[in-house]
């Protein structure tokens, strides 16, 4: 990046507030497919759902269209989603199996599923032409890192750059609480993901995610609604609350619940809400399920498993996952003022049939493009998308609970309603756009 | 039941959605009935799976609620719908239940947006005293896996 574009970015982000162009310049989009999202680690996909050999699933990091794919030895390999031939994309389906290679649909060209080049039809027509020193004949590209975290797969575009394990560090602690979980310390992806489009910047969508200012504002329409029905049901005592009170109420609870639920940073831009308790602390329990815990881990253990209840982690820069019912929602950027969100949910491996219909109903009731409580967030968003067009003010505010002197590289634990988390993510925003981790 | 009431039921009910008459609308639904709108195509499983909806009364209630609420923000201009349907197929009819499935194309509209849904709708209808009820209904979205924005009123 020129200077000139450093001091550009640089200025865009002050403590207290951001510049309205992070969310809105289609230039400054353009910097972050180019400087942010090739130089983190950004999730690309489950192993669970490419579990035999040939199965590939379609995936994104930024704009870069990628593959991952299962190779002869069982490894995960992440290729860009290009023939290096003519450029052709060589599959489109977001799941499949390939068998033992790829072979291109426009001129035959084919490859090892993990990548390397293995034939070329009447190939003598390169002889003499120096096709060796090419590109084209390395066949697909691989991505420049990739890391397979108990069962989730991250990549890194760039071949060098912040390794793993600096980038997350003590965040993983939340995708470890998620898969310890299972009895069997494993999780598989269930059926296909919500996918739903958003006319705003993907960074309205994770900022978020730990925005606990306004669930009982924006989603009184249904929280609010559920208990009032409840209330004046007529019912006779003793009547167990439908499943949508347990999912849906809990966002109409007081600020008091949100300051006290506890927000936590880590550096690099990760943080999650819910350190004390969460709106997940109250679901009834599921028959066999603690048992089943006990008999792996040990009733001790079990306890402090399910005893964290994490509300939502966010992984810097597009994903947030909430450990205790299992879900990851992927935050894909299709455009400045365009983001399409993808929920998953994941299998307790191990674990009773009713915490995945949990999961299921959770996702459908929250998650979905028919979901009450989705029509509210999105409408917040895209009239705040059309908002920022307005010239008379520039700057948006994320100051709640600011303290001076902020140091985003440790880690800390404050009132659940502090906005630092938001903070925390634009201190990572600038110093990856910029090229670096320091 | 007869043919022509089963087809004239499958009509009038739509139309009510149209018309945002709700509450006559969810007085067909009889209390255990699910409205049930799958993720995905030939989606067997309702419940172990995602789908788009499965609901019941009470899901059913709180969103006809919702959408008269005074700070339904979404609903601020209000959605309209419209159903088109094709000529119902009785796939079984006895005396007091029958099993209806109809090709619809769904428009619903909001401020500038419009868009358009092809619809499979599979009735499951029973005979009571008070007249036809619904004792289920599956509503299959042509393009159920495509990206969508907010569906905010009922196909």
């Amino acid at each position: 990046m020129t200077d000139a574009l450093d001091d550009r970015i640089d200025a865009l982000i002050r403590p207290q507030q951001v510049h309205r162009d992070v969310y809105t310049s289609p230039e400054v989009y353009r910097l972050e497919m180019k400087h942010l999202f090739p130089n983190v680690w950004v999730y690309v996909g489950h192993d669970s759902q490419t579990p035999n050999k040939g199965d590939y699933i379609t995936a994104q990091i930024g704009d870069q269209p990628l593959l991952m794919v299962r190779h002869s030895d069982d490894q995960i390999h992440v290729l860009y989603n290009r023939c290096p031939h003519k450029g052709t994309k060589i599959v489109i389906d977001r799941a499949g199996n390939t068998g033992k290679f790829f072979r291109c649909p426009y001129h035959a060209w084919s490859f090892k599923t993990d990548g390397c080049l293995l034939a070329i039809p009447l190939k003598k027509g390169y002889e003499g032409t120096g096709l060796e020193d090419t590109e084209a004949a390395k066949g697909m590209a691989a991505v420049g890192a990739m890391h397979n975290y108990r069962g989730f797969v991250f990549a890194r575009l760039a071949p060098e750059g912040i390794g793993f394990e600096e980038f997350f560090g003590e965040a993983l602690s939340s995708l470890d609480n998620m898969v310890d979980r299972s009895p069997q310390g494993r999780l598989s992806v269930v059926g296909t993901p919500l996918r739903y489009l958003h006319k705003c910047n993907w960074k309205m969508l994770v900022e978020n995610q730990t925005d606990t200012c306004h669930p009982m504002v924006a989603h009184e329409s249904s929280a609010g609604t559920a208990v009032r029905i409840w209330e004046e049901m007529d019912k006779p005592e003793g009547t167990p609350k439908p499943p949508a009170m347990e999912i849906i109420a809990p966002f109409m609870s007081p600020y008091e619940f949100f300051e006290n639920m506890g927000i936590r940073t880590w550096p690099n831009g990760h943080g999650h809400t819910g350190v004390h308790h969460s709106i997940h602390s109250d679901y009834s329990a599921i028959p066999g399920y603690f048992e089943a815990m006990v008999e792996t881990y040990g009733e001790d253990r079990a306890r402090e498993i399910l005893g964290e209840n994490r509300h939502n982690t966010v992984y810097f820069p597009n994903i947030m996952i909430k450990g205790p019912i299992q879900q990851l929602r992927n935050f894909i950027p299709l455009a400045a003022d365009r983001t399409l969100v993808e929920s998953w949910i994941f299998r307790l491996e191990g674990a009773p049939d009713e915490l995945t219909a949990r999961t299921a109903m959770y996702n459908r009731m929250i998650n979905a493009p028919t979901s009450m409580v989705g029509h509210d967030d999105l409408e917040m968003y895209e009239r705040a998308q059309e908002g920022l067009m307005a010239d008379g003010l520039e700057w948006v505010n994320i100051q709640r609970l600011y303290e001076d002197g902020e140091d985003f590289g440790e880690e800390a634990v404050l009132n659940g309603t502090t906005e630092r988390q938001m903070r925390n993510q634009f201190d990572a925003w600038k110093r990856f756009m910029l090229g670096g981790a320091a | 039941m007869n043919h022509e009431e089963v087809v004239d039921f499958i009509h009038d009910e739509a139309w009510m959605l149209d018309e945002g008459q709700y509450h006559e609308w969810l007085d067909l639904w009889l209390p255990d009935a699910v409205y049930w709108m799958p993720l995905n195509w030939n989606q067997q499983d309702p419940v172990n799976e995602t789908s788009l909806m499965h609901e019941d009364n009470f899901m059913l209630r709180l969103r006809i609620e919702r959408l008269h609420g005074a700070r339904t923000f979404s609903q601020k201009p209000k959605s309209r719908c419209h159903h088109v349907l094709n000529r119902p197929r009785v796939l079984e009819l006895t005396e007091d239940s029958a099993k209806v499935v109809t090709k619809m194309h769904y428009v619903e509209t909001r401020l500038d947006d419009q868009f358009l849904l092809a619809l499979t709708v599979t009735h499951d209808l029973k005979a009571t005293p008070e007249g036809i009820r619904i004792a289920g209904k599956r509503v299959d979205i042509l393009n159920c896996d495509a990206a969508f924005g907010n569906i905010q009123l009922l196909p």
